[in-house]
């Protein structure tokens, strides 16, 4: 049987976190009452002009540059034609053949390798409405529109098929999303929408150049789910390659109820978009001196800040890459280490304990009730020696529940380290007295049965003796 | 000439139910349009840059200020059906 590669690009929808819609000045606030955030332009009524939003544009360009793309110098807008319920004019606002930004590329980097991935183009364009069905879809005979959304800035970031595998696919997404979250101008949320993703995939066999046939997938509504989707897409495509058979240029929509991908309806006819320049909208002119300032206005960026992270704070590569992962993430370790001057040991809090509790209550670091602030007057307490590594870890957790000082914590459950020497003293010789065969075991050479004796003092203080001093005194009396 | 077929495909993705008579009326109509666009075709435009429009404006921009909203009584005023705020038609999956 032929071995296969897969050859996958991705197109992804971010909506711009601008006030109003990209050409008109209705509100695009997620959330209002249905069919409230619309006016005669967005509604598509007849006479209508549609007059281009600059923040749009602003943030398209900026967008375009994180993406290391070439921001056009003439740009316009075309009207792509189609009839679905969800788009009032039955067509589209978008870009077709002068898209605002080309030929960019982003690293990703996986199992310790960086590739780069092209970026065909970035475009601009306006977001369908949403349409809202009551029961099952397959049950109810209406559907329901709601133009809210209708007009609601988007940018399309089409790849170059540079990615072979899913897991190069999410981490390019990843990528993607971390690069435009950083530049602010959008919050690519995957959950709500704010970022959408398609995925063109083919596979042919190894050593071949030209592409196979592909299918478009849609309705992958998180990493999981474009990961699970491109997977059986390739599989599906494999097998039916190797009964003999064609893979048909079809769009599939990813079920993650049945873990399958079906073909969605057949567009045979539906593809010819009719493109056409927007004779309501004039061409931009985009200036040399807009594009510098806009870069001038970046932020540093996720690749600049993981290699700041290795020079300045002398972190590995690892940990430099899974703290910058995400703006958010990056800004509180920053804060926290201003406040602790010990980068690693912020960063194996951060990326350990925190990263755990996060994974375990899906709580996204923007909601986390730990302040930098508090992890780092933790980190304090555990430094000074008032709380011992094994409390800090309780700590923690009680700081991660309720958002409550450390030093309140503390104080409340009575989480002092003893450092007294006599107390620990009198417990140790209890310990000892109580353990004449582990005792024996290590005046008979066994040294290692010290930790069993340390295990038993640490148990009888409820381990808030400091270790250090319970290591020191069992050694003094056994070594006597 | 058109052919008969792409007459019924530009009329489907127009949403348009042509009786066989019309069909042949468009398909003559349309082919001397695209007889006489086609005459374009003959004119030497070397040295015309391409026209993206067809006002000598360019870069006209809005302002991201939230403006007035229609009320929703008067969004609705239209729809052939409706539930609550909502526009009802037909499912289309
Ligand atoms: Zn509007």
């Amino acid at each position: 049987m032929a071995q296969y590669e897969a050859v996958i690009g991705l197109e992804v929808h971010v909506e711009l976190k601008t006030n109003t819609k990209i050409f008109c000045n209705s509100s695009t606030e997620f959330g209002a009452d249905p069919n409230h955030h619309v006016c005669p332009v967005c509604l598509g009524l007849p006479g209508v002009l549609p007059v281009i939003n600059k923040k749009v544009v602003e943030y398209a360009i900026k967008a375009g540059l994180a993406l290391n793309c070439k921001i056009a110098p003439f740009s316009k807008f075309d009207r792509k034609n189609y009839y679905y319920p969800d788009l009032p004019k039955n067509y589209q606002i978008s870009q077709y053949d002068l898209p605002i930004a080309e030929h960019g590329q982003l690293e990703i980097n996986l199992d310790g390798e960086t590739k780069r991935i092209g970026i065909t183009r970035v475009h601009m364009e306006e977001d369908a409405g949403k349409l809202v069905h009551q029961g099952t879809i397959s049950t109810t005979p209406y559907s329901l529109v709601d133009y809210n959304r209708t007009g609601v800035p988007l940018i399309e970031i089409v790849s170059e098929p540079d990615m072979r595998s899913p897991e190069e696919a999410v981490a390019y997404l990843e990528k993607l999303k971390a690069i435009i979250q950083y530049t602010e101008v959008s919050d690519c949320k995957m959950q709500e929408g704010s970022l959408r993703c398609d995925a063109n995939i083919s596979v042919r066999p190894v050593g071949q150049v030209e592409f196979g046939t592909k299918t478009e997938l849609k309705n992958m509504n998180s990493f999981k789910a474009l990961h699970k989707a491109i997977t059986y897409e390739i599989e599906r495509q494999i097998d039916v390659l190797d009964e003999g058979g064609q893979v048909v240029q079809e769009t599939r929509t990813w079920d993650e109820d049945k873990g399958v991908t079906l073909p969605l309806r057949s567009k045979e006819e539906a593809h010819d978009y009719r493109y056409f320049p927007d004779p309501d909208l004039v061409p931009l002119v985009i200036s040399e001196a807009w594009v510098d300032e806009i870069r001038a206005s970046l932020p540093e960026l996720p690749d600049e800040r993981k290699a700041r992270f290795v020079n300045e704070y002398g972190l590995p590569e690892y940990d430099a890459l899974v703290l910058t992962s995400t703006r958010e993430l990056a800004d509180y370790f920053e804060q926290c280490v201003e406040l602790f001057n010990n980068p690693k040991t912020v960063s194996n809090w951060v990326m350990g304990d925190l990263a755990r509790m996060m994974n375990a209550t899906g709580r996204e670091i923007g909601a986390v009730r730990i302040k930098p602030a508090q992890l780092a007057e933790m980190l304090k307490l555990l430094d000074k020696g008032t709380i011992s590594g094994k409390i800090a870890k309780t700590v923690f957790e009680e700081m991660f529940n309720t958002g409550k000082d450390p030093g309140v914590i503390v104080e409340e459950k009575g989480l002092v380290q003893i450092s007294d020497e006599g107390k620990i003293e009198k417990i140790v010789s209890d310990v000892i007295a109580a353990n004449p065969k582990s005792v024996e075991d290590y005046r008979g050479g066994k040294k290692q049965a010290i930790g069993f004796l340390v295990g038993q003092v640490m148990k009888a203080t409820k381990g808030k003796a400091n270790p250090g001093l319970v290591n020191k005194l069992l050694k003094e009396k056994l070594d006597s | 000439m058109l052919s008969p077929k792409e007459v019924e495909h530009v009329a489907l993705l127009a949403r348009l139910k042509l009786t066989d008579e019309e069909k042949e009326t468009y398909r003559r109509q349309l082919s001397d349009i695209l007889d006489n666009f086609r005459k374009l075709q003959d004119l030497d435009t070397e040295n015309i840059p391409p026209t993206a429009h067809v006002l000598p404006l360019q870069n006209v921009f809005r302002e991201d200020r939230v403006g007035g909203h229609m009320a929703v009584e008067k969004v609705l005023a239209n729809a052939p059906q409706r539930q609550d705020n909502f526009f009802k038609v037909p499912k289309i999956v």
